[in-house]
């Protein structure tokens, strides 16, 4: 049963039509705001509760819980609203759209979210290449501020302040703590938790950062109740998610579907299916380049969510859906996102930082077959090493690629290897086709 | 992590002021931020430095960003040099950056990287007629578009090696060239085949005003949600244990290492089992639980405690909460019986007949 029309929430997602204030007032935004504000803080937290809403930004951990956490009572200090438009995990192109095709979804998210977490101000962190993303969203702003609808004195009486700020191209940043060490002003550089965010955030006062697709649903979830939300998809992963689908298919795009929607499905109805057919398909990366690969047999009619991912020793990420197809050099593939970890890491924790450059050498030698068949043990006891052992999630996220190539090509790397030492002459065994 | 310096001394410019407009421009960026937090300026103040400099950031810019906001120099240089989007080097009228990430990779980045290397040259290098300069760059999150570039400030998506050479060719001419992708989308839909978001519905205005059919209950003044069927039916289809989204890696750390009390606490078991706890209660033990019987032939041992804190103080040494000299914390020095704060002894020198330095007399 496809999504219908009707239960999508962004309904601009492709800029058919205008991202201007009328426009999307038509489209339903800013629509009972202020009925659903005067409901009060616990009724709207508890409607995202009852949603099942989780977190769109790779974790999935559910949103109207993570929003519980900021104190109930100030103590002095002001409580902020951080939304991380951060977007630079491989694959995913999702906030993007939302940013320059529906900003007056997200705009009403932000008033709501800072509402409940009695926040009055909110600052939108937008990775420093999105140059045009940034002047779309801060327009929306300036016509939101027009039109009174959020500033100081604004009609819904709840006086809060939304800033546009920007970063200037660091992955790294994408992680909370480190996007707060930005947004103050020095190296994206992640903290130590505890103590967490809703204690000691920005600027060392209360803080909860939210993904921009956890936020911008949040106006829709209220006008049609948690009720409807959690009635979309399968249990525990409910509601609709934004999937970036990228590679070898026939049109790659983003579509707003329910969770748990099967991979077949996805790529048919939407993609203009698989290139060269679904016996072509090699392997897929579900979520995000952060997450192990999927082999063809497991992935192809596995449902997208977040727990059967799980299960698959993968995860939904993002929902950046990278299908390679059976031309692509997996290994040459996994070493270029193992070059993307080594150019990433923030250098603050030795595994990561020496760790990320060890990996992605051997694997390049490995790509090539100049290898010995135990050093693939020890890259991936090395994987193991660095998993776990720093600071923030970009070492696992390093890691887990390389584990989930071990894991299901181990036999192609061997194959490499053995060309290249059958090979008489030290010339390099012949790539592959990209 | 990547290596990068500021450009040699030989091609930094002697001085760098803020523009009069850009110095207004700074002030609103700075209005943004707390009474004090002013270093939260300190991206846009350089972004906007680089884009007034044609592109590129060199030291002195960094130094008047850094005596603009108060901030100490190497605060600044450790942003400029941390962030990868700032050049510290000169760079070309058109500057190029080409994704080489996965998406894009497998989708042909690589004849792109070819087309820039044969056009261009080398990465990091500016062309003799100061036109273009490019470089290979991390996802620009452009994925479902891929492969593409971005020219200073606009995208250009949907390329092949025809498009990319054809739009070099448009730039260098001076022609009009139209951001985005390139082979006729508006943006990421898929190609000539759009399927979803085509009700005429979602956009005539009648979604308006559809909420309050669950509310009209309440807005014609009958009892509130809270109370009907469908709120408890709404907090009744919530996930009741979601966990996390993290691969099982089956790394040791995530299993149970051990079975502590707190491992068994957030099992929903009791923390300490009743069997330790009865044991524990008994006056004669010894807290550690030993094989074999009660009447073992444990040898007999003398009743003197000779560890630091004997678990049976009257048998041992005197105990912390035994009535002694030390004096109960929270008792302010002044207040203590004997006062430790120091005015029970003599200053050095306060003797008049010992003088500091000098030997008493025999």
């Amino acid at each position: 049963m496809a999504l219908a029309d009707k239960d999508r929430i962004f309904t601009n997602l492709y800029g058919f039509h205008s991202p201007g204030l009328e426009a999307a007032r038509r489209r339903g935004a800013w629509d009972g705001t202020k009925f659903f504000l005067d409901k009060g803080v616990d009724w709207i937290i508890e409607e995202m509760k009852s949603s099942g809403l989780r977190g769109r930004g790779g974790a999935g951990f559910p949103t109207g819980l993570k929003w519980s956490f900021m104190p109930k009572q100030s103590d002095g200090r002001p409580h902020y609203l951080v939304v991380n438009a951060d977007e630079s995990e491989p694959g995913t192109c999702k906030d993007r759209e939302i940013m320059r095709h529906d900003p007056h979804l997200l705009i009403e998210g932000c008033l709501i979210a800072s509402f409940a977490m009695r926040a009055h101000a909110c600052y939108i962190y937008v990775r420093g290449e999105y140059i045009a993303e940034r002047q779309a969203l801060q327009r929306a702003v300036d016509e939101a501020y027009e039109a009174r609808l959020i500033g100081k004195d604004n009609v819904h009486g709840y006086p809060f302040d939304l800033y546009v700020h920007h970063g200037a191209g660091a992955y790294i940043c994408g992680e909370e703590t480190a996007l707060l060490e930005s947004l103050e002003g020095k190296k994206g550089m992640p903290r130590l938790k505890p103590p967490f965010p809703a204690n000691m955030g920005l600027y060392g006062c209360p803080t909860t950062v939210n993904n921009v697709e956890s936020i911008a649903v949040a106006g829709t979830i209220l006008r049609r109740g948690g009720a409807w939300f959690a009635g979309l998809g399968t249990k525990n992963n409910t509601g609709t998610k934004l999937f970036c689908v990228s590679g070898h298919v026939n049109k790659p795009c983003n579509v707003e579907e329910e969770m748990g929607i099967t991979f077949r499905e996805l790529i048919d109805r939407h993609c203009g299916g698989m290139r060269g057919g679904w016996d072509n398909l090699l392997c897929s990366i579900p979520g995000g380049s952060s997450v192990p690969l999927v082999p063809a047999e497991q992935i192809i009619d596995a449902p997208m969510d977040f727990d059967t991912l799980r299960n698959l020793k993968s995860g939904l990420g993002t929902a950046a859906v990278i299908v390679l197809d059976k031309s692509t050099d997996i290994v040459r593939a996994i070493a270029r996102i193992s070059y993307f970890y080594k150019h990433e890491s923030c250098g603050q924790c030795t595994p990561c930082r020496e760790g990320t450059g060890w990996m992605w050498r051997v694997l390049s030698r490995m790509a090539e077959g100049r290898a010995q068949k135990r050093e693939i043990d020890m890259l991936l006891e090395v994987t193991t090493q660095i998993e776990g052992h720093t600071i923030c999630a970009l070492g696992d996220a390093a890691a887990w690629p390389i584990q989930g190539l071990i894991r299901h090509f181990r036999g192609e790397i061997e194959k490499r290897i053995d060309l290249y030492s059958n090979n008489p002459h030290s010339e390099p065994v012949l790539m592959a086709a990209e | 992590m990547a290596i990068r310096r500021l450009a040699p001394a030989e091609i930094q410019p002697a001085t760098f002021a803020f523009t009069e407009e850009n110095e207004r421009w700074l002030e609103k960026q700075v209005a943004k931020y707390p009474d004090g937090r002013q270093a939260s300026a300190v991206i846009p103040a350089l972004w906007q430095a680089q884009k007034q400099n044609g592109g590129w950031l060199p030291q002195k810019a960094i130094e008047a960003v850094a005596a603009r906001l108060g901030m100490p120099l190497i605060r600044v240089l450790e942003v400029a040099t941390f962030y990868t989007m700032f050049n510290l080097e000169p760079v070309g009228r058109y500057f190029i950056q080409l994704c080489g990430t996965v998406p894009c990779h497998v989708k042909g980045a690589l004849d792109l990287k070819q087309v820039l290397l044969d056009r261009v040259g080398d990465p990091h290098h500016v062309t003799t007629d100061g036109y273009f300069s490019w470089i290979e760059v991390e996802c620009l999150g452009a994925c479902c578009n891929a492969p593409m570039v971005q020219i200073n400030d606009d995208y250009f998506e949907d390329l092949t090696p025809d498009l990319l050479i054809k739009l070099l060719d448009d730039l260098k001419a001076g022609r009009e060239v139209k951001p985005g992708p390139q082979n006729g989308r508006v943006s990421s839909e898929p190609k000539d085949e759009v399927k979803t978001l085509t009700d005429p519905a979602l956009y005539d205005g009648s979604v308006v005003g559809s909420w309050r059919a669950r509310f009209k209950d309440e807005l014609s003044g009958a009892p509130s949600v809270a109370t009907t069927g469908e709120h408890q039916a709404a907090t009744a289809t919530g996930p009741g244990d979601p966990k996390a989204a993290k691969p099982d890696a089956g790394r040791p750390i995530e299993r149970p290492v051990a079975d502590t009390p707190a491992s068994r606490s957030a099992a929903g078991e009791t923390p300490v089992k009743p069997a330790d706890q009865a044991d524990a209660a008994r006056s004669d033990s010894t807290g550690a639980v030993y094989p074999g019987p009660e009447t073992s032939t444990r040898p007999q041992q003398s009743d003197k405690s000779y560890t630091v804190t004997p678990s049976k103080p009257e048998e041992g040494r005197v105990a912390a909460d035994a009535k002694g000299t030390t004096p109960v914390a929270g008792t302010p020095p002044s207040e203590t019986a004997d006062r430790r704060d120091g005015s029970d002894t003599k200053p050095v020198g306060s003797s008049p007949d010992v003088s500091p330095g000098v030997a008493p007399k025999e």
